[in-house]
């Protein structure tokens, strides 16, 4: 399988660089050699991509030296380029991490970066992409494919809370004589709406906490979180939860909101004027309760001014 | 010679690295530092708690950005949102100088997160150093680029490592951001010696010192930034310094990171060095170092490096 984006190796490597395209070549071929995914015993594949031996392709473009093959120096590069991306995602998502356990988490994200190598300049949008391929590779997470698809969400939301682009807040003299029925107003960039079919944050919450006080408990990191035996969590029993994940005052928080403060939230978010989003809520919603959110909303920073571009 | 036109003609000490788990330490007890080296990249973000560190760290302390992503070596071409993003930060924190690697990490838009080595060839020299021309022009500060550690060699070389970083920034006409710990990293992996290696760049073009541990393995070494610095490497520096003079240092220190203070302590021990080669030179001891005259260390979060498992790993 060759990894999304990337363009195919070419048969061979140059065997000199004289132009860009020769330096595109060779860099390509050495991409694949890294990307492809090790063996179970970390080593690299036994096969190039067009079937003959990984040797036999990595010898064309890498030198050995007097105490190592070149498929030995390269594999220092492979494991390198693996493991740490592994490490990655593996910081990005404890609580996917403690649902599925070591072994399926492991194998999960392998197969995920091997389809989604990372296509920025940063780690930090490493996971990105996650809560697609579980999606699209139900057979990674099963029995449990729809919780971990919540769970990826969840913790990546996450991410784009704790640095993602915030917007001048909008005051109360910000809406000043604008008629709620022309009213439209945004929600920060770094804010995200979740709807799920379990206490997701609770559930996330709850493995954090044993993982923590396992952590004091075996004293380090030296000791790698995985050799350390765990408690298990159980799985949250289905229950429709509306969680926004923001930040305030520099922090990362999660709110629970109730189903129609929620829709209200999903229409303003959609563009809806604050009297269609109202009305979204549904009847049964109190004038006083919607003044009692936005109030809270306000105060929270949720909402911000439009750009003047 | 403590400074020169690649590093903005300032005259910096030794700087700390500024990494999270000393932020408290630093923002309460604001200690005295010459300066900070950040990561760029940890800060090309587009709000929250990262900028707002910056920003009280630029309150009270001076700033130096170095990089891990521009892949100058890259067939690639420079993505301009990217250099946009860091146009930005370079307003902010007002570097004087910037420095990045002298290496690639991706092709078609995928990123392995890694420095990897370069193909010592004309060509690829000459396209390293178009791009570099290119972003100093476009971020209008001096750029210094970083020689990094490796582990493999390519069949196409046409010549030295050293003839290669001097042929790309006599091209680009930028700085040098000598890593001595990885000259001897690479000495010990492809069998050159590390003295030919100091001896033949252009000494003038030095503008910043990178001093870092590293992990020695039965058949190579790995770059770890995960220990003190050994003796040979404090060797290089202090021929590093007798050559290119007294120059703005930065110990790295990636890993198993201790206490800022003793981070701190060992970034100091460069200051024995420095005194010697003022000696050595006739130079007055006190009168190029830091202001402050305190000084040192490392570097950040998701720096391309040999991880842990990736060690264990390679160790099996």
């Amino acid at each position: 399988m060759i990894p999304v984006g990337l363009k195919p190796a070419p048969p061979h490597a140059p065997k000199r660089l004289r132009t860009d395209a020769d330096l595109r070549a060779l860099q390509r071929m050495m991409t694949h050699a890294l990307v492809t995914p090790l063996t179970a015993d970390d080593q690299l594949a036994p096969r190039w991509s067009d079937g003959r031996p990984m040797a036999e392709a990595i010898e064309e473009f890498i030198k050995p030296n007097a105490r190592l093959t070149a498929v030995e120096r390269l594999r220092i590069y492979s494991i390198s380029y693996w493991y740490r991306l592994i490490d990655g995602v593996y910081e990005d998502a404890p609580g996917l991490r403690g649902l599925l356990g070591e072994k399926k988490f492991d194998a999960l994200v392998r197969a995920y970066l091997a389809k989604y190598p990372s296509q920025s300049f940063t780690m930090r949008n490493l996971s990105s992409r996650l809560p697609q391929f579980i999606r699209e590779t139900p057979r990674l997470t099963a029995p449990d494919t729809a919780l971990a698809h919540a769970i990826a969400r969840f913790e990546w939301a996450q991410t784009e809370a704790f640095d993602g682009e915030a917007k001048p807040v909008l005051t109360p003299d910000d809406l000043a004589d604008r008629p709620p029925a022309k009213l439209r107003l945004r929600l920060q960039p770094y804010l995200s709406l979740l709807a799920f079919d379990w206490p997701v944050d609770d559930y996330v919450l709850a493995i954090k906490k044993r993982d923590a006080l396992r952590s004091e408990a075996s004293n380090a990191i030296d000791h790698g979180p995985r050799a350390v035996s765990r408690k298990v969590v159980r799985r949250p029993p289905r229950q429709k939860t509306f969680i926004v994940v923001h930040r305030y005052d520099l922090r990362l928080f999660y709110k629970r909101v109730d189903a129609p403060a929620f829709k209200m939230l999903t229409a303003i978010a959609a563009g809806r004027t604050l009297v269609q989003a109202v009305a979204a809520a549904g009847p049964s919603v109190k004038p006083e309760e919607v003044r009692e959110w936005f109030a809270t909303w306000m105060e929270l920073g949720w909402f911000c001014k439009r750009s003047r571009s | 010679m403590p400074a020169n036109r690649f590093n903005a003609f300032t005259d910096y000490g030794i700087g700390l690295g500024l990494r999270v788990p000393h932020y408290q330490h630093i923002l309460e007890k604001k200690p005295t530092c010459d300066w900070f080296e950040i990561i760029s990249e940890n800060f090309m973000v587009d709000g929250g708690r990262p900028l707002h560190v910056l920003d009280q760290i630029l309150e009270q302390y001076r700033v130096v950005q170095h990089g891990v992503s521009m892949y100058f070596g890259s067939a690639d071409k420079i993505d301009r949102a990217h250099l946009k993003k860091l146009k930005a930060l370079v307003k902010r924190t007002k570097t004087p100088w910037l420095s990045d690697h002298l290496c690639w990490g991706s092709v078609d838009g995928r990123f392995t997160h890694d420095l990897l080595p370069m193909p010592y060839t004309f060509s690829a020299a000459k396209r390293t150093a178009e791009k570099i021309r290119y972003v100093r022009d476009v971020l209008e500060v001096p750029i210094c680029v970083e020689n990094v550690s490796s582990y493999a060699e390519f069949h196409v070389s046409e010549m030295t490592e050293w003839e290669f970083l001097s042929e790309v920034t006599e091209r680009a006409d930028c700085g040098i951001l000598l890593d001595v710990n990885n000259i001897y990293v690479s000495s010990q992996n492809h069998d050159f010696n590390p003295m030919a290696y100091l001896n033949g760049v252009p000494h003038d073009r030095v503008g910043q010192i990178h001093v870092a541990g590293h992990t020695k393995f039965e058949k190579y070494i790995l770059d770890t930034h995960d220990h003190p610095v050994l003796d040979p490497v404090w060797q290089l520096y202090a021929h590093a310094i007798r050559q290119c003079g007294v120059t703005a240092t930065l110990l790295e220190w990636d890993d198993k990171i201790p206490s800022f203070n003793e981070v701190h302590d060992e970034a100091m021990k460069a200051n024995a060095y420095i005194a010697s080669a003022r000696q050595a030179t006739g130079k007055v001891a006190g009168g190029a170092g830091s202001p402050s005259g305190l000084e040192f260390v490392e570097k950040h979060a998701r720096e391309p490096r040999t991880t842990r498992r990736a060690v264990a790993t390679a160790k099996a």
